[in-house]
């Protein structure tokens, strides 16, 4: 174990919630989370923004009015009685493929997340608790990441190994494990020279039994955060990946693709790209009103 | 000081240094074979391995590396395989239409952010604080060919202000608006919310000290206080943010230029990777981590010149 300098150790206590965060203080302070959140105007906004895009992904079948990839005669239609927001090039119906369209950003990005969130989770947890070497290299590592854009990277990858939903979300996960683990790390740092950690060492607790069952519970408010974080950084990449053709293919309705690919009509036909890109506007801008209410909620 | 320099510059060479091997790696090793890439499913092997020993690319790996940064460094950056041009005067090129573009949003947008942060500082945890934060908050989240193609509709076909397809501005400052303004738009979101973000914070930082009580509390007027002793301190933070951002620029070009079809390092980027031309893509992607290197060591001495607590505690 690695000495540690006493104005850390000093910091890490008056900074902590209750040692061992007992079941009986967490759960007013659990209360006060959830009373915070309530009062906030734009978290609640965000909240039901999201909800709305998140029971479309899954109910759009019911919600739609026609079938995304029925074609009818009348194409670059514009907004009217029987197309609600218009039909495309092919004379497809903006309206059905708008609901469906929500699906695909709304399963490659929480994959992507999730995935992230397990490595970054793992490496923070290991790199934070032992410290010494690994740590330095895993920092080192992360620096220069984070000096390489996320896009030219993905253009870089995707175009190599070919486009695809699945090459996208190992991508976006990858790219996010050391992100999510230097933010785990510092959450880590802060725990590990408390009395509940030592505690358990003396007793004879394994390294990864401590890190797993005594740190993580304590470290779990920072890492909800950051995943809402990551979700709105993942839903704009893998928005952006589609938008490059480096995503799903055609014929999805993915709102991404769907702008791509409707840039061509631009002119003639401006509603085919306006609705999903409104869309994944108001997605993108809930999901990170979403994750800010939470922030405060968890400081506060 | 010299010793502060060498220090930031020989980790500026590592970031450079591992950089170039990774774009070396992606660009060359993970494809597998770069022939067949190329030539597509239905080239015969003879074909494949022909194109392999013209390119070069069948010698082994710590060879091909050797060359590759042994090319760049003496300015042989070899020939286009797509276009048969040189590729530094085709990257070098794009690379200054593309500064045009990226200067345009920083010049407009970096003062705005400040202004902004500072305000919202001044004005914190009030209305206007609020409303500039969680427009910040809003605007970093929205995707630039979301924000492109609204105001393409909006601007551009609906009520015909802007060409919907930019060109590279002639030195004329009415086109270079006309050409640039609405491009630069959605890279000015992403900017804003950023930099606003991180002078606000400075900011707070810096009204919560003590010399702006004492300053206070000797009775100056609280907009010299905020002009003569917040301000050089709280937008110091902000640089590093600066700088920082010149690499999420150079992501988000390669979007906002393909939207706008403006013909920058960012299209050219895009096409020689979905081209698979792999001189002129290492070369672009070498080229912008250089720049971003230098910039970033540029805000650190920056940084270092204005704080001298940084200068002296690294020594």
């Amino acid at each position: 174990m690695t000495p540690t300098p006493p104005a850390t150790a000093a910091l890490a206590v008056g900074d902590a919630p209750g040692p061992g965060g007992t079941a009986r203080a967490a759960q007013p302070r659990r209360r006060q989370v959830a009373r915070g959140l309530f009062r906030s105007p734009a978290f609640l906004a965000g909240a039901l923004v999201l909800l709305f895009w998140v029971v479309d992904a899954i109910f759009w079948p019911f919600l739609a009015p026609q079938d995304p990839q029925k074609v009818f005669p009348e194409i670059l239609q514009g907004p009217s009685a029987a197309h609600l927001l218009g039909t495309d090039n092919l004379g497809r119906d903006v309206l059905s493929r708008l609901l469906a369209g929500a699906s695909t950003v709304l399963t490659v990005a929480p994959a992507a997340t999730a995935l992230g969130l397990l490595g970054g989770v793992a490496l923070g947890l290991v790199t934070g608790y032992y410290r010494g070497l690994v740590d330095d290299v895993a920092m080192r590592v992360v620096d220069a990441f984070l000096a390489f854009p996320l896009v030219i990277l993905a253009v870089l990858v995707l175009t190599t190994l070919g486009p695809s939903e699945l090459n996208v979300i190992i991508l976006i996960g990858v790219t996010f494990t050391p992100l999510v683990a230097r933010t785990v790390r510092s959450a880590v740092l802060a725990q590990r020279d408390l009395d509940y950690v030592a505690a358990a060492r003396l007793q004879g607790e394994s390294g990864p039994r401590i890190m797993v069952a005594e740190i993580l519970p304590n470290v779990l408010g920072p890492i909800i955060v950051e995943g809402t974080v990551r979700l709105g950084y993942a839903i704009f990449t893998s928005a952006t990946l589609s938008f490059l053709s480096l995503g799903i293919q055609q014929p999805s309705p993915d709102w991404g693709l769907t702008i791509s690919l409707g840039q061509a009509n631009l002119q003639v036909a401006p509603w085919i790209v306006l609705f999903p890109a409104l869309a994944l506007a108001t997605l993108v801008v809930a999901v990170n009103l979403v994750a800010d209410g939470l922030s405060q909620a968890v400081k506060a | 000081m010299g010793a502060f320099i060498a220090k930031r510059l020989a980790l500026s060479l590592l970031t450079l240094l591992l950089v170039s091997v990774v774009v070396f790696l992606v660009a060359q090793v993970l494809p597998g074979d770069i022939g067949r890439t190329i030539l597509g499913p239905y080239a015969t092997n003879a074909q494949v391995a022909q194109l392999d020993a013209q390119l070069g690319v069948d010698r082994p790996l710590a060879v091909r590396y050797f060359e590759f940064v042994r090319g760049f460094v003496t300015g042989d950056w070899g020939t286009s395989y797509l276009l048969q041009q040189p590729v530094r005067a085709l990257v070098v090129g794009h690379l200054g239409d593309s500064l045009v573009l990226g200067l345009f949003a920083m010049i407009l947008i970096v003062p705005i952010s400040l202004g902004f942060g500072v305000l919202a500082a001044h004005r914190r945890n009030g209305f206007v604080d609020r409303i500039i934060s969680i427009t910040g908050l809003s605007l970093i989240a929205l995707p630039e060919f979301v924000a492109g193609t609204i105001l393409l509709v909006v601007f551009g076909v609906t009520l015909k202000w802007f060409p919907v397809s930019s060109a590279v501005p002639n030195g004329d400052p009415a086109d270079i608006v006309r050409q640039l303004l609405l491009p630069s738009i959605p890279l000015m979101c992403v900017l804003f919310g950023y930099i606003s973000r991180m002078a606000r914070a400075g900011t707070i930082e810096a009204l919560e000290s003590d010399y702006v009580r004492t300053a206070v509390l000797k009775g100056l007027p609280r907009r010299r206080v905020l002009f003569q002793h917040v301000l050089r301190n709280s937008l110091l933070p902000s640089i590093t943010v600066i700088s920082a951002q010149t690499g999420y620029l150079v992501g988000g070009l390669v979007v906002v230029e393909k939207l706008f079809n403006y013909p920058g390092v960012g299209s050219l980027i895009y096409t020689s990777a979905t081209g698979h031309d792999l001189p002129v893509l290492e070369a672009a992607v070498l080229m912008i981590a250089a720049l971003f290197t230098v910039a970033n060591l540029c805000a650190d001495l920056l940084y270092g010149v204005l704080n001298p607590r940084i200068r002296l505690t690294s020594e």
